[in-house]
């Protein structure tokens, strides 16, 4: 087996809010292998977010280390682009065209030609080519999030990390923008790590699971997914799977909540 | 599985068939968009109606004052007009108007500069945040023309004084808006612009203030506007005493000699530049800009 990717040992991570010092996570091991489809589960108060916030170098651990590719991670950069969850992460001074460029722009290590081609190339790998000339604030969200992970794997990162990407959206929506994210993935085989609280879409999206506890966070257990890919949501192997992360997060016996 | 409460609850409602239906299409339907008449396009245009009461205001102005009769006190609209037609051709109004917006744009331009450096302190570090509050706090509420005497006892009598003026004017409602705009930019945008790999001065340029474009242009308006009256204003208090006088000494002047229409005359031209500018050029700045990105409505 090759060396992962990214790799977390013991990783402690803290913040501070105005009164308090939080533990977001305790001491979180966790390996991601290229070409995975990683997927970090839990409820609210885990510290998945957090975690996937030191993954981009936006937070230091306060004990073990984060490294990607060998490397400890040092600051936020391009090698990890990130999708949010909210609307607001695209510049709405920018067309569709103009903020997918942005990031290329910003690592100048592209001609102007160049830099146009490869975001319409992304742009159209989204469906959204004939919305380039067109401001965010005139897209709906599933647009706007698809703007936003054009403009991610327009920089052929090495990891695209994915907070909660689709909770904003509406029901109908979400659906259909996890299948084009397998699409996507399926075409261009990158790796992602994608923090949710839903098992649906963690069962739905992931090839290996995460489960966090909560208060802090603690690896409960990590699972495989993908003997899901391929299957119909309608097969029994995803109720199983479904019902086992459930009786892990919140105690054998109880009724499968609506996730 | 069955769910003995969703059984329970079902029994109580009245059984009903289900259906399904094939959408009809478009075409029977009728017209689903149709054009307004042209009536309602005019009346539900602004530039129109307001236009109309404009018209109106003048009416009433022209019919009152003949009424009156007094041109000393109330001169007629036609009156003032005409004066300030003359007066503009004749080079006295024009002459006044661009000696107060020379002045104007030397205060307004100094304020901006000023403000963005203060601004640019505040936005490094943590301490000149706080000075920049405290100042803003304190000098934000004080009339600008209330330092007048001082800048008198400071500067003398002339452009100086006012230049000092304008300045406290716009720069305390600029760095108030700038800094508030700082800081309502969205975490996720400025988490995707660290994720980008910008930092120091490119990171400000480029990512906060496009997002904090509604608010500067807002803080440049508003300075604008505090400028504009705190100048004419000033020129009324010293006028007396400048030789080449502005706006402001204009309308003193017409008001020592009694001509009441050059008076009117004046604060016509007041009014005039202080509409364009507010109306016309920031509208357009904000049209081409904020409004078009859906910053602002």
């Amino acid at each position: 087996m090759t060396a992962p990717l990214l790799e977390a040992r013991g990783v402690t991570l803290q913040y501070k809010t105005a009164q308090h010092l939080l533990t977001a996570t305790y001491r979180v091991d966790l390996e991601v292998h290229r070409g995975e489809r990683f997927i970090i589960l839990g409820p609210s108060g885990c510290g998945k977010t957090t975690l996937l916030k030191a993954v981009g170098g936006f937070l230091e651990p306060v004990e073990g280390r984060i490294m990607l590719a060998g490397r400890p991670i040092r600051g936020p950069g391009p090698d990890r682009m990130m999708v949010f969850q909210d609307f607001e992460q695209l510049m709405p001074w920018k067309t569709v065209l103009g903020n997918v460029t942005f990031p290329l722009r910003v690592k100048r290590a592209w001609k102007a030609r160049e830099i146009k081609e490869r975001a319409m190339a992304a742009l159209e790998k989204v469906h959204l080519a004939e919305f380039a000339h067109v401001y965010p604030h005139m897209l709906s969200g599933g647009m706007k999030m698809r703007v936003a992970i054009a403009r991610a794997l327009v920089m052929e990162p090495e990891i695209l990390l994915m907070d909660e990407p689709f909770a904003a959206l509406d029901a109908l929506t979400r659906r259909h923008m996890q299948r084009e994210l397998l699409e996507l993935w399926r075409m261009l085989g990158f790796t992602m790590l994608f923090v949710t609280h839903s098992i649906e879409e963690a069962v739905t999206l992931g090839s290996r699971i995460l489960l966090l506890s909560a208060h802090p966070g603690q690896v409960r257990a990590e699972l495989n997914a993908g003997h899901l890919d391929g299957r119909d949501a309608a097969d029994p192997a995803f109720g199983a799977l479904t019902r086992h992360i459930h009786d892990l997060l919140f105690g054998e016996g109880r009724e499968p909540a609506n996730a | 599985m069955p769910d003995p409460v969703r059984a329970a609850l079902a029994q109580d409602l009245p059984p009903r068939p289900e259906f399904e239906r094939v959408p009809q299409d478009v075409g029977q339907i009728g017209a689903v968009e149709a054009p307004l008449s042209l009536r309602e396009r005019l009346f539900g245009n602004i530039a129109v109606r307001r236009g109309l009461v404009l018209i109106g205001i003048a009416l009433l102005w022209e019919g009152y004052a003949r009424w009156l009769n007094v041109s000393l006190l109330f001169p007629t609209f036609s009156e003032t007009v005409r004066v300030f037609v003359a007066d503009l051709l004749s080079g006295v109004l024009s002459e006044r108007i661009l000696t107060s917006l020379r002045v104007l744009l030397i205060g307004y331009a100094a304020g901006v500069a000023l403000a963005a450096v203060l601004t640019t302190l505040a936005v490094a570090t943590r301490i000149g945040n706080d000075i920049l509050s405290v100042l803003t706090a304190m000098f934000n509420p004080l009339p600008a023309i209330a330092l007048l005497p001082l800048a008198l006892i400071w500067f003398g009598l002339g452009t100086g004084s006012i230049v000092f003026v304008l300045i406290h004017g716009t720069l305390w409602a600029i760095v108030l808006n700038t800094v508030t705009g700082f800081r309502a930019v969205p975490e996720t945008l400025r988490m995707s612009g660290r994720n980008f790999g910008l930092k120091g001065p490119r990171y400000v340029a480029q990512i906060l203030m496009p997002a904090a474009s509604a608010s500067i242009l807002a803080g440049l308006k508003i300075g604008w506007a505090f400028a504009w009256r705190t100048l004419i204003a000033a020129e009324l208090v010293f006028g007396v005493s400048s030789r080449s006088g502005g706006l402001g000494w204009y309308i003193f002047e017409a008001r020592e000699e009694l001509e009441t229409a050059r008076v009117f005359a004046g604060l016509f031209a007041v009014i005039l530049i202080g509409l364009l500018v507010e109306s016309v050029i920031f509208r357009t700045i904000e049209a081409r800009t904020v409004r078009r990105w859906g910053m602002q409505r």
